[in-house]
């Protein structure tokens, strides 16, 4: 039996998870039909299927380990801005093809290394949705890690819009490493993999596909930090405002 | 605007073990890497495969439909090539 | 998704005249006629007159432009579906209908025409695509409509182009229709939903169908009378039944879904005719949908703009992606030499 403090901490973590893929992947959703080939069109969408995939199979477990009654649907459509969890990463807008495409591979980078340590956590309900993520994660790191070579090394143009976006997205990535009291709590139980552990593998793929894109590492400066306790930027409040609307207008409706 | 396409590049997709690659359609990609993955996305969608083959559609050697004659009707006539061909008494066994 | 009977020139490859059976023009055309007569498929590298090559690039790459387009509408709702499970359900939905556009671009490629040069006649505004896809989705029970008369006017026509003469187009319809028998279902089952739910629902439900009933109608295109060319493509074997014939089909079969679902179908002379066996229904206003066929349509604007813009944004990236493949070989050459 979880004691409490245990229990509530892997609420949160399950949320913070879930709220990252499903943030995500509406971002991702948003280039359904606009994406600049026919094909890419294909594969972003199966991506953000992943993700919205994954996110339904967090939030449900998390809704579980609250034990408050509360399904994905609930969680997913029921909070606002400062009770959402995710990465700013995550929440950060499209932009162009090239900021879509950094943000994705900065975040895939992240999840693989993730999902791959959480199959084995202690947690079964966390290990089994980490071993059905991290054989897609894994692919998702390999498309968007051969679109950011390819468009790195490609023209002048793209070289250029590649590196721009970088430095851009730079500042969101060091919160995917910090660790509170309560991943204190997750990591010493073995529910939940050591941050640093993941960010010194982490910091090698990266380096590996940067150097491959001949792009520079921008310099770890000063990080943006806040989203895992619901200090966001004021992106999120435009999504959720989409994405919520329908149950917000109409609260008693079943869809 | 930019006018210039990808390369085509035919798609096989070997359904499940055991079984040959078979054509399952086209798509275009800028690379072979790229037209492997976007098989993947494009005609797997459902599980129907576990091994593609992307191949340059510019470097498949085709017959002309107008040898179709010359080149696959002499086959036709060839019955001794077909096992019912030959007459083997019905208490033969085995063979 | 798909319509019929979008641009009506008739081919040229066997003429014909009012009253006499169609005289063939060459032994070349007599052959393939009977080629065709006897079931057999065509295949890309086979002879075949100008006409149906010319027929067959049309069509195909209008019923390609409309998966296409067809994406938007639907799309308009991804970022607003109102659970999780509907979701990934309409955005799975969506991007078949991008795979099928892509399945459709394949097979006309096979008859010599490069994609580009098909994308690029859309987005100058030569091409044709569905008509239905000019109407807007202002509300969440559009996307129920769509997947439920939208999808099911495109089911009847398509089912028949699986046995189409020309083999790539054939293959392609298989394919579209096996993936496509889900979309219908979500469509109806979205609007059950709304049908059994709440009196605002309800009425999104009721209003969503007022106004997808009738373009769902044309989607199959001018009564026989009118469509020029239907003789042409029938002994071809690249249409097997004729406009009305569908339309009927399609009728027949969506009124009891409507009956179930406790909506009204808006139209005062529908009723079941005993003698025929078949629902009558009133008269098509084929003044709007000509309208939008010349590009007056509620949207008509907005999607070929939306086209544009995803591919003149996408430039820089389709050239990077060429240019990075152009350096890798030139250095892999280098490499080996």
């Amino acid at each position: 039996m979880m004691d409490p403090e245990t229990r509530q901490a892997l609420f949160g973590y399950a949320l913070r998870l879930g709220d990252t893929s499903l943030v995500l992947g509406h971002r991702l959703s948003e280039w359904c039909g606009h994406a600049p080939e026919l094909e890419e069109d294909i594969a972003l969408t199966n991506v953000a299927l992943d993700l919205v995939g994954h996110a339904r199979l967090l939030l449900a477990y998390a809704g579980e380990v609250e034990g408050e009654g509360r399904d994905e649907d609930r969680l997913a459509y029921r909070r606002d801005v400062l009770d959402y969890r995710n990465h700013l990463l995550a929440e950060q807008p499209n932009r162009d093809f090239g900021h879509t495409i950094v943000r994705q591979f900065l975040h895939d980078a992240w999840a693989v290394e993730l999902y791959d340590r959480l199959a084995g956590s202690t947690d079964a309900g966390l290990a089994g949705i980490a071993a059905k993520a991290v054989k897609e994660v894994r692919y998702h790191v390999r498309h968007s890690g051969d679109w950011l070579i390819r468009l790195g090394d490609g023209t002048d143009v793209s070289h250029t819009r590649m590196r721009d976006a970088l430095e851009r997205l730079w500042p969101c990535t060091g919160e995917m490493f910090e660790r509170d009291s309560a991943e204190d709590r997750l990591v010493a139980a073995g529910i939940a993999p050591d941050p640093a552990e993941l960010r010194a593998a982490w910091n090698a793929r990266v380096a590996a596909v940067l150097a491959e894109a001949t792009l520079e590492r921008p310099a770890d400066g000063w990080m943006q930090k806040g989203g895992r306790r619901g200090e966001h930027s004021e992106h999120l409040g435009y999504l959720l405002a989409e994405m919520q609307f329908l149950p917000r207008a109409y609260p008693d409706a079943v869809w | 605007m930019d006018r210039k396409d990808w390369p085509l590049f035919e798609i096989f997709i070997r359904p499940k073990n055991g079984l040959s690659h078979k054509h399952v359609g086209s798509l275009h990609a800028a690379d072979a890497r790229m037209a492997l993955d976007n098989a993947r996305d494009v005609y797997t969608r459902r599980g129907e495969g576990v091994s593609v083959w992307a191949v340059p559609a510019a470097s498949i050697a085709a017959s002309d439909p107008s040898d179709k004659a010359s080149l696959f009707e002499p086959a036709d006539d060839k019955v001794y090539r077909h096992p019912t061909f030959y007459d083997i008494p019905p208490e033969v066994k085995n063979i | 998704m798909y319509t019929q009977g979008l641009d009506g020139k008739a081919e040229r490859g066997v003429q014909s005249s009012p009253g006499a059976s169609p005289r063939l023009v060459s032994a070349e055309d007599l052959h393939f006629q009977e080629r065709i007569d006897a079931e057999e498929k065509i295949e890309p590298r086979d002879w075949m007159p100008d006409g149906y090559r010319r027929t067959l690039v049309r069509q195909i790459s209008q019923h390609a432009h409309s998966e296409i387009v067809g994406m938007l509408p639907e799309g308009n709702w991804i970022t607003r579906a109102p659970s999780l499970r509907r979701k990934v359900a309409l955005l799975a939905k969506v991007q078949d209908e991008g795979g099928h556009g892509l399945y459709l671009y394949s097979a006309a490629e096979t008859l010599g025409v490069s994609r580009d040069e098909l994308v690029g006649q859309l987005l100058s505004g030569k091409a044709k695509y569905s008509s239905i896809f000019n109407y807007p989705t202002p509300s969440w029970a559009d996307i129920g409509a769509i997947g439920w008369l939208v999808d099911g006017a495109a089911i009847m026509n398509q089912v028949p182009l699986c046995r189409c003469s020309y083999g790539p187009y054939a293959r392609a319809m298989v394919r579209v229709c096996r993936e496509e028998s889900f979309h219908q279902r979500q469509g109806y089952e979205l609007m059950l939903a709304l049908a059994t739910g709440t009196a605002e629902q309800k009425r999104m439900a009721q209003a969503a169908l007022d106004r997808w009933w009738w373009p769902s109608l044309m989607m199959f295109g001018p009564s026989d009378d009118q469509s020029a060319h239907s003789a042409q493509n029938m002994a071809w074997k690249i249409k097997r039944f004729s406009n009305d014939e569908l339309r009927q089909r399609f009728v027949d079969a969506t009124v009891p879904q409507a009956e179930f679902l406790g909506l009204t179908i808006p139209d005062p002379e529908l009723r079941f005719d005993d003698q025929t066996g078949h629902y009558a229904f009133g008269a098509i206003d084929w003044t709007e949908f000509n309208e939008i066929l010349k590009g007056n349509g509620p949207c008509n604007r907005e999607r070929i703009e939306a086209r544009r813009k995803a591919w003149d944004d996408g430039a820089w990236v389709r050239e990077a992606a060429a240019a990075h493949a152009a350096k890798r070989s030139r250095r892999a050459l280098k490499k080996a030499g």
